[in-house]
């Protein structure tokens, strides 16, 4: 380790360049690896785009041609039911945590919903089946909506309790200070000035679960007609790909590319309007 | 009048808030108890032998998910190890090399698109890409050139692994103190050496936990696994030979599964799944949480 | 910044209203039309032997008669597991059901058969050779006792074909299947080997190293993807597919190739009134070996879970419709449409199916 040992300076400084590159060179292969998945599909995809996929509903096996429109509305419809479930659950949940910070159930709650982001999407699958499926003697799409939105509180509960928490206790105290109600407070004051986080959060659960198969498989199940009852079984676009990915027909695998290419397109939007609410909105004083 | 309903008003606020935080817990409690309450026959059924037995025969009622048990923790721990080296550059690179600035931004985004895509979507790539590259590589082993297997499905679910894995320790390694690195560069040490003699083993025990979430993670990834794992359930001779995991059992057999003790077994695997995943994220979060505090 | 909270909350609970009423106009009977829409909805599921014919009547027979029928095509295991849960209207199997599985059910469960198939022995092979197996080599193939394409087995019932030094690699199918059950069913009766370590069943345990597949479609793709590839799926999966198919050595000694004709021979025999009968390795002259008849089930009772008589008269009807006028889609998806024997016989079961204790076909 002496300054003067030049030959040893060398080594080290030889083992760094070393060093600095497979850091680099590993890192751009990552890179690299997102641009060859998004390229596959991309291609894959884009000659399976046309107005079709869009409208019509699936053909019987063997005859060309075809859509998703069924598993398209179906999909919209799945996530928009969660997302009024998990929303005002998941806010309220944030809030709380945000207020009681340090408090001892505050932290088990936090704890617990840590715990409920590791669980398998395919458990909360079996759950729902034997707590709704079952009981009401159906499949249905809001079964599936009940599964999605569990998958979708943690996120939900955590981008608002971080948003409210940076919000300085200032602004809280100044409007209890004039009279305002606690509840005043927080609908007009916290929610408000923190509606770019936890917006934010909504959007990061919706796109955890509008690629989510695993829990619908036995909750909203499938079906091949355009569906308007949250309480009949209902095809969603990562289905109509799972059921399509493996099969010998080659106008179900266009499809299916198709479908990726949708949902894949669908998510990185979501991710676009995340990063833009990060920068536009974030609480700032 | 109304300062009355005002009052009333900001009780029943407080209150739901309340109750929404305690129903969360009340709802992995439930899960639990569920799981527990429906497998119970199974349990019961099945014995201990249950976790190693290595035959599973829903024809004669004879359930062992020993098979299922070594291909969730092979094809998993796999994975790990095929993405652990391109996490830690990768998290290297965005938290110590270039922690600002626009390049490294993007990177980040471009790292995070990884996530974006579904897993039923992966899936469905690798068997069109990776499936076919090792169905060659089996050929040129003379091994039965099936394609699909354990190697495969890792090889896929280590890309899945790898946008969390990097953001997760990315956060650990940037919380270094930055008067502990300045001091070891202030001794002439190069960045090689600040890294792996300051910043690796001051955040060793952070960066295990990420891994150990992302092992998390990989334990009840279902349905890429399903696609390219082969679903065979058998104790592997090889990393090419089909396997099944755990998720993937429930995936294609619970809808199917006639009998009590067979959708029950189903259940149980479902139980364990629980049980582990929620170790791993205690413990992994209480130490990211040391780590990065 | 209020306002817009506002408007947010009050468009969502609109939209909670707006989704929540056309939901529960489908269960309560206010609504007249709704619940005449609930009706025409019918729910079916399994069998991915039937999928291809299934999906094509009921697309025909919705044009006509205003059902929309869903037909999910999840595997004869889950189907007959959906119908017992009383989660489908029916379901579809290409097994008829077993004594366990009869007594499993609550009420009882009716099943006549639709249309015949055949499972075929596919393979993906360079040039694709046309190859003949023997029950044997079939068996031994199945059980991994013949490892390599070219092994000496099957060069011997296949002069002069050229056969590449590959592993086989076989596939079958990871699901509850009705196909695997035909398929076992024949192998259990030609080879006791098989019968001792196999046997037959819709879910069985195959030898170690073979890769299992979720439905007829997840076999039928493996095999096009797979150099090396070989697995039994149903005849239009098959021709669909241009896969080559292996002709096998019937009963009688012949090398039969899988067709619509070679397999319908078997089934003109005798039906009993239950319609449970196996016709794998008949002994006609020509006949393809396995082949079967596929089946759907329902309740014999079609009063249960509060379901309204429309619904069980729209459903019995679509199934009487299916043996009768949807024959004629059998053909050019290559299954063999019902003989009149069998016909006769699923209109007896059909007729048998009651609302509260009376008959709904008259």
């Amino acid at each position: 380790m002496t300054p003067f040992d030049t030959r040893g300076l060398k080594r080290r400084r030889f083992k760094d360049k070393i060093f600095t590159s497979i850091v680099w060179g590993l890192t751009f292969s990552c890179l690299l690896v997102v641009f060859i998945i998004l390229f596959y599909i991309f291609k894959k995809g884009i000659g399976s785009i046309n107005w079709a996929l869009f409208t019509q509903g699936p053909k019987p096996v063997g005859e060309l041609g075809g859509g998703i429109s069924n598993a398209i509305v179906g999909s919209l419809m799945v996530v928009v039911v969660a997302a009024l479930f998990a929303i005002p659950m998941g806010v309220s949940v944030g809030i709380y945590l945000a207020d009681n910070r340090g408090k001892k159930w505050a932290e088990r709650v936090a704890i617990a919903v840590d715990v409920l982001q590791g669980i398998p999407s395919i458990v909360i699958g079996i759950v729902i089946y034997i707590w709704i499926v079952k009981p009401v003697g159906s499949f249905s799409s809001l079964s599936g909506s009940v599964a999605l939105a569990i998958m979708m509180l943690p996120p939900i509960i955590k981008n608002t309790e971080e948003t409210l928490v940076l919000i300085p206790n200032t602004l809280k105290e100044a409007s209890l200070g004039l009279g305002a109600s606690y509840f005043k407070t927080t609908m007009k004051i916290l929610l408000p000035t923190g509606i770019g986080g936890i917006f934010g959060g909504c959007i990061i659960g919706i796109a955890r679960i509008t690629g989510e198969v695993a829990p619908l498989l036995f909750t909203a199940f499938g079906n091949p007609a355009m569906v308007k009852s949250i309480f009949k079984p209902v095809d969603t676009v990562p289905k109509v790909i799972f059921a399509y990915a493996s099969s010998p027909y080659d106008d179900w695998r266009r499809i299916a590319w198709g479908g990726s290419l949708i949902l894949v397109v669908f998510i990185i939007l979501l991710n676009a309007i995340i990063k833009l609410f990060e920068r536009k909105w974030k609480v700032q004083f | 009048m109304k300062n009355r309903w005002r009052i009333l008003e900001n009780k029943i606020f407080v209150r739901w808030l309340s109750i929404s935080a305690i129903l969360t817990m009340v709802l992995l409690l439930m899960f639990f108890l569920t799981l527990l309450v429906s497998s119970w026959p199974a349990i019961k059924a099945n014995g201990f032998s249950f976790l190693w037995s290595k035959n599973w025969d829903p024809v004669n009622s004879h359930f062992g998910m020993l098979p299922f048990l070594i291909g969730t923790l092979i094809t998993s721990f796999l994975a790990l190890l095929i993405s652990a080296p391109f996490s830690i550059a990768a998290a290297l690179f965005l938290g110590e090399f270039y922690p600002k600035g626009v390049i490294p931004n993007i990177f980040r985004n471009v790292i995070d698109l990884l996530a974006a895509i579904p897993s039923v979507v992966y899936g469905f790539w690798g068997l069109y890409t990776i499936a076919p590259l090792i169905s060659h590589l089996q050929q040129k082993m003379h091994l039965q050139a099936s394609g699909l297997g354990i190697f495969t499905a890792s090889i896929v679910l280590s890309i899945m692994l790898i946008p969390y894995s990097v953001s997760l320790i990315r956060q650990v390694i940037s919380m270094t103190p930055t008067p502990l690195k300045e001091a070891a560069y202030a001794l002439g040490s190069t960045r090689r050496e600040v890294i792996t003699k300051v910043i690796i083993p001051s955040n060793i025990s952070g960066i295990s936990a990420g891994f150990l979430l992302s092992l998390g993670r990989a334990l009840g990834e279902t349905m890429a696994v399903t696609i390219l794992i082969g679903n065979a359930p058998e104790l592997p001779h090889s990393i090419f030979s089909p396997s099944y995991t755990m998720a993937s059992v429930i995936a294609n057999e619970f809808t199917e599964a006639v009998d009590e003790i067979h959708t029950g077994s189903l259940i149980e695997i479902g139980l364990l799944l629980f049980v582990v995943t929620t170790i791993i994220n205690l413990i992994g979060r209480l130490i990211i949480k040391r780590a990065i505090a | 910044m209020k306002n817009s909270i506002l408007k947010t909350l009050t468009l969502a609970g609109v939209l909670v209203i707006g989704l929540s009423s056309c939901g529960n106009g489908g269960d309560k009977s206010t609504d007249q039309n709704a619940a005449n829409d609930a009706d025409k909805q019918i729910l079916g599921a399994g069998s991915t032997f039937g999928n291809p014919i299934y999906t094509k009547m009921f697309s025909e027979y919705g044009k006509t008669s205003g059902i929309q029928t869903n037909y999910q095509s999840i595997g004869s295991g889950a189907g007959v597991k959906q119908l017992m849960n009383k989660l489908v209207d029916f379901g579809a199997s290409d097994a008829f059901l077993s004594n366990k599985e009869d007594s499993a059910c609550s009420a009882k469960v009716v099943e006549f058969p639709t249309c015949l198939g055949a499972v075929v022995i596919s393979y993906n092979l360079p040039e694709n050779p046309a190859l003949k197996l023997t029950p044997e080599v079939l068996s031994d193939i199945f059980l991994k006792k013949i490892t390599k394409w070219n092994d000496k087995k099957i060069a011997e019932v296949n002069e002069g074909v050229k056969l590449p030094d590959m592993d086989i690699t076989v596939v079958h199918r990871s699901d509850g299947s009705g196909t695997t059950y035909i398929f076992t069913d024949y192998l259990s009766k030609v080879s006791d080997d098989f019968k001792s370590t196999v046997g037959k069943g819709k879910d069985v345990k195959w030898p170690e190293g073979e890769i299992g597949e979720k439905g007829n479609e997840g076999c039928a793709g493996f095999i096009k993807q797979t150099s090396g590839a070989i697995g039994y799926i149903e005849l239009t999966y098959a021709l669909q597919n241009n896969f080559t198919s292996a002709s096998l050595k019937n009963a009688a000694g012949n090398f039969v190739t899988p067709t619509l004709e070679s397999a319908s021979l078997c089934a003109n025999g005798d039906i009993p009134a239950d319609t449970r009968i196996s016709i794998v390795n008949s002994n006609v002259d020509q006949a393809y070996p396995i082949s079967s008849f596929t089946w759907v089930l329902l309740y014999k009772e079609q009063n249960y879970n509060n379901r309204s008589k429309d619904k069980a008269t729209n459903l019995v009807k679509e199934l009487w419709w299916m043996i009768h006028e949807g024959q004629a889609q059998a053909k050019p998806l290559n299954y063999a449409p019902l003989p009149a024997k069998a016909v006769a016989a699923a209109e007896g079961v059909l007729k048998s199916v009651t609302y509260g204790g009376q008959p709904i076909l008259q």
